[in-house]
């Protein structure tokens, strides 16, 4: 035991083993979310769902696609910039992994606690964007085309009121690092969402748009654009940007239960055993977060474009500004 | 090494990762999976039939003038974050002198509503 303790406190093995963990982390994430959505939409249809594969439930059902995927053909377009149209999945993957280094998952469980946490999660969360907008661009198609311009122009129109939300938290824990947020919260005693609930709504909605999910998915909208910017994108490459995007769904509801839901901490939860169950209370409050949205998938129909980008301008960026005019002088005021 | 230089270094790794992670999943998948190239494969995909014209046509971009409004509005944002963890600190002038620059920069977004950025015809 002495041994190990020591062996991790080196820099480059500690970084080694995160390396590996978070590497195991999220192609897992993203069965269990993939399979979470695929047996909750299958219930609220009033379908089976998967059934078969792996005996009981369907349980083996996404590993089966994962292995499905590993022998599809990977086709790249004639007519497409190759270079580009190649490396684009690896853009959206890099946004994705590197969002993890800032998720506390207990007191000192954060793989870094960077001081300007949340600020880097926000900024590097939009990496992904980029990717997107090339593979839009460099299929070459007209679907993919207008898919990947819609992206762009939701991505950024959403991730202002993204950014604008998270600063009612900010200002009331004074401290931009996630942990140092969760222990504000913990020295306060109560979640934030209570006096900053216009602040969760509006990174909810805001998320889902980031999320591209419904009813924000006019990107992809199947049926007006076929696949919108996955188009052309087959095999493996296809499957990294379903990957990216339940990992992604993973860390938004990470990052909005850690900044408004008290992250690894429950009121009543006496604070040494939160090393213990604070993963735990995380990861519950995620899936609830995560269950949030494939719900609304279900629930809500598609906005229109021009209702799209109305909502973020006219209504969530003022909201979210007022939002932070009011937190602050309430806190300089009090 | 500082703790300064750890902190960049695990990001640069988780990012790495990222792309390390694509890299070696297609290198596995390339073993397994079949490569049969055929003219129409290759083709661009238009609903099964042949592409009309090219594939880069012409479109009206209208998100332009979002990105304009969106480099606006994240370089406040970006002004709003060092304050934000300063609030107590910096005071009531800080705090009037924020909310002046918060309401200066609605007003620009007021002045693009009612000029019909958001109007679509």
């Amino acid at each position: 035991m002495e041994f190990l303790i020591d062996l991790f406190d080196n820099f480059w093995v500690s970084l080694a083993g995160k390396l590996l963990l978070v590497a195991t982390m999220i192609p897992l994430i993203g069965m269990v979310i993939g399979f979470a959505e695929m047996k909750l939409s299958a219930k609220m249809q009033a379908r089976v769902g998967p059934y078969f594969a792996g005996g009981r439930w369907g349980w083996a059902q996404l590993i089966a696609d994962g292995v499905k995927f590993f022998q599809k053909e990977d086709i790249v377009p004639d007519a497409a910039d190759k270079p580009v149209f190649k490396s684009a999945p690896i853009l959206v993957l890099v946004g994705t992994v590197a969002l993890f280094v800032v998720i506390p998952f207990g007191p000192g469980l954060i793989f870094r606690d960077l001081s300007v946490g949340i600020f880097y999660a926000l900024a590097i969360s939009s990496l992904s964007t980029i990717g997107i907008l090339m593979a839009g661009w460099s299929s070459a198609n007209k679907y993919s085309l207008i898919g990947g311009l819609r992206a762009a122009g939701q991505l950024i129109a959403y991730e202002l009121p993204l950014v604008l939300a998270v600063v009612g938290s900010v200002i009331m824990a004074g401290t931009m690092s996630m942990s140092g947020i969760v222990e504000a919260q913990i020295n306060a005693g109560f979640p934030y969402v209570i006096v900053q609930f216009v602040g969760f709504a509006i990174f909810m909605v805001a998320a889902l748009a980031e999320l591209t999910r419904i009813p924000f998915d006019m990107p992809i909208a199947e049926s007006e654009l076929v696949m919108g910017y996955l188009t052309e994108y087959s095999g493996f490459r296809f499957l990294f940007f379903f990957l990216a995007e339940f990992a992604n769904m993973f860390s938004m509801s990470a990052i909005a239960a850690t900044l408004f839901l008290g992250g690894y901490w429950l009121p009543g939860i006496p604070e040494d055993l939160l090393s213990f169950v604070g993963p735990f209370i995380l990861i519950g409050k995620v899936f609830l977060l995560a269950f949030l949205m494939i719900w609304f998938r279900w629930t809500f129909p598609r906005f229109r474009e021009d209702q799209l980008q109305g909502i973020a301008w006219k209504w969530l960026i003022p909201l979210a500004l007022a939002n932070i005019a009011v937190t602050a002088i309430l806190k300089v005021v009090l | 090494m500082s703790t300064y230089f750890e902190s960049y270094l695990t990001v640069g790794a988780f990012a790495a990762l990222g792309a390390v992670l694509v890299l070696v999943m297609l290198g596995v998948a390339s073993v397994l999976r079949p490569t049969k190239p055929t003219a129409e494969k290759q083709l661009t995909y238009e609903c099964g039939v042949d592409p009309v014209g090219d594939g880069w046509s012409q479109t009206y971009v209208r998100y332009y003038v979002f990105g304009l409004l969106f480099v606006i509005f994240d370089v406040e944002a970006v002004f709003i974050f060092p304050w934000a963890i300063q609030v107590d600190e910096l005071g009531v002038f800080a705090l009037v002198a924020m909310l002046f620059f918060i309401v200066t920069v609605i007003e620009g977004l007021v002045y693009a509503v009612k000029k019909g950025v958001l109007r679509w015809e």
